[in-house]
């Protein structure tokens, strides 16, 4: 398969065209933003917890396919989870998307492999890492804004 | 120094004189589409550059030594290429700082700073690059002056009859792009200074995208101030050009404190040295403004109408290409265009676009290009952004169609 190929795969392509939780949360226990200003992308990520664990987790926002389609995987793949769980598959799902799926000492729900193509990609590493890490900021203390650490190029 | 001038335009030469256009990217040849980000640089250029600093480098100004006077002569000459091309009427209107950002900054906190009241007026467009926004947002936050926005069409175009009622007794300046970074319009700057001039105001003239595409006579245009960069015309970065009306940088106070800026210094007192050198502290970017000035004499030697056909050429391709891509638009439709096309395609994120096309060793730019306000007007996120340079072709402009093309089907569309 091409890299283009494993990058844009179809179970990618088919969370961008149809993400899934893609929803204001009203009644969220926690709620925290992405924003990356190199490209302007956003989105919100809410939570709901039953005692520690994630009871439902919804998002919406505006972003590229790679943002939207690991927003809606993440969403499918930490409902149920305790935060602790939930905490370590942002562990092992960003040492994926940064060093390649080989070096991955976390065992990550297999559908998450999908975005092991990101690696080889490193402009788009922090597209598939936004929602995790909006994520991460709502686990711990919510209502914040998670900012990517890139800033605005003047060209 | 006298440049000889050559008639016609063959881009197959001049391809040859810029090393960077054989670089293979991702095993394809590049087609390098984002000049307007930074432009490839011709051989003259890093050949004069490297020549200078392997064999006749030293500080300038403050030398007796035979190289430093020798280093000092040749920035003197850049400076006087540099007035040439921007047609100042003096050498010391002339003032080389870091580039176009750095530029509109020194205005903005030198004459700005000094000059604006509680309550005045700063107006600026909807098109600008945020380097001609944000400097007068903090201006006006220093000195409580407003900044105010004019409005584009959709089309692209500034809207005059908008700027009319917007000028006030309050309007102190006009800042304005010579050309859009986002959508190629070449703004109808004449007009726009003639409007702010008469209601007294001064016009600051973003030319970052117009210098490497149009014939620039600052007086012609009634630029008061007129900004650039080095990198997008050719030349190396860290370098630009600040044109300045002479009796406007006589009263303006220094920006920067430093070494090459002063008359005298004592602890009491320091008293300033004349324009350009006033603006000018610290060692200045000495091999970078020489590299510049053979970038200037590279394109000067070129037959200018025939490149400006080119390049004409080139963008009208493009622009009627890309509007037949399925699922393409192109954003805005100005009546005047240089340098740059931006488009959106349906269903799919800009950045997307950018990655598939990268993947065939297309460069183009994805994103607001620091130009979110216009994002905003033009109701979208981000666009893809296709900028060219006089090396690009028509062959180019194919190599982006059909790589577009298989954009949908990469996106399972």
């Amino acid at each position: 398969m091409s890299s283009l190929g494993e990058l844009y795969q179809s179970l990618i392509l088919d969370h961008n065209r149809a993400p899934r939780n893609f929803r204001v949360m009203p009644d969220a226990d926690r709620k925290a933003e992405g924003y990356n200003p190199l490209c302007g992308d956003q989105l919100s990520v809410w939570l709901k917890f039953d005692g520690d664990r994630i009871a439902d987790v919804s998002f919406q926002g505006n972003g590229c396919a790679i943002s939207r389609a690991s927003a809606s995987l993440m969403t499918t793949e930490i409902k149920g989870k305790t935060r602790a769980e939930a905490a370590r598959m942002f562990e092992g799902f960003h040492r994926m998307i940064t060093e390649g799926g080989a070096r991955s000492a976390e065992p990550l729900p297999p559908k998450l492999g999908a975005f092991a193509g990101v690696a080889e990609f490193p402009a788009r590493v922090k597209c598939a890492a936004l929602a995790w890490h909006a994520l991460r900021q709502a686990l711990e203390d919510g209502t914040n804004t998670h900012q990517e650490k890139d800033h605005d190029h003047a060209v | 120094m006298s440049v000889a001038v050559a008639t016609g335009f063959d881009v197959e030469t001049v391809r040859q004189d810029f090393p960077a256009l054989a670089t293979r990217v991702h095993g394809r040849p590049l087609v390098y589409l984002d000049s307007g980000a930074s432009a490839q640089k011709p051989r003259v250029v890093l050949d004069t550059m490297h020549d200078f600093l392997a064999h006749r480098y030293a500080n300038v100004h403050r030398g007796v030594h035979e190289l430093s006077q020798q280093a000092s002569a040749e920035y003197d000459a850049a400076r006087e290429t540099a007035r040439r091309f921007l047609g100042a009427a003096d050498a010391s209107e002339v003032i080389f700082t870091p580039g176009t950002t750095a530029g509109i900054n020194l205005v903005a906190q030198s004459w700005g700073r000094a000059t604006l009241r509680p309550g005045d007026e700063i107006l600026v467009t909807e098109l600008e690059h945020h380097s001609n926004i944000v400097p007068w947002q903090l201006v006006a936050g220093q000195t409580g002056a407003v900044v105010r926005a004019i409005p584009v069409s959709m089309a692209g175009e500034l809207d005059l009859g908008a700027l009319g009622s917007l000028l006030g007794p309050r309007t102190r300046l006009l800042a304005l792009a010579h050309v859009s970074n986002v959508l190629g319009t070449v703004l109808p700057v004449r007009q726009a200074a003639d409007l702010a001039h008469a209601a007294g105001a001064l016009v600051v003239v973003d030319g970052a995208q117009a210098v490497p595409h149009l014939p620039i006579d600052v007086q012609a245009l009634g630029a008061d101030f007129y900004a650039c960069s080095g990198h997008k015309l050719y030349g190396p970065t860290g370098v630009g050009l600040l044109y300045g009306r002479r009796d406007l940088l006589e009263a303006m106070p220094p920006w920067q404190g430093g070494g090459g800026m002063i008359e005298r210094v004592t602890f009491e007192e320091t008293t300033f040295a004349p324009p350009p050198m006033r603006f000018e502290a610290g060692t200045p970017p000495i091999a970078e403004a020489i590299g510049l000035a053979a970038a200037i004499d590279y394109l000067s030697a070129l037959d200018a109408g025939a490149l400006r056909a080119h390049e004409e050429r080139v963008l009208g391709h493009a622009a009627a290409v890309l509007g037949e891509v399925p699922g393409v638009r192109v954003l805005g439709n100005p009546a005047r265009r240089v340098g740059v096309l931006s488009f959106v395609m349906e269903g799919v994120h800009p950045h997307d676009v950018g990655t598939i096309l990268d993947r065939d060793g297309i460069a183009v730019r994805a994103g607001h290009h620091c130009a979110q306000p216009l994002m905003r007007r033009l109701g979208v996120g981000g666009t893809v952004r296709a900028s060219f340079g006089m090396y690009n072709t028509e062959a180019d402009v194919e190599s982006l169609a059909g790589s577009l093309r298989t954009v949908r089907k990469v996106m399972g569309l």
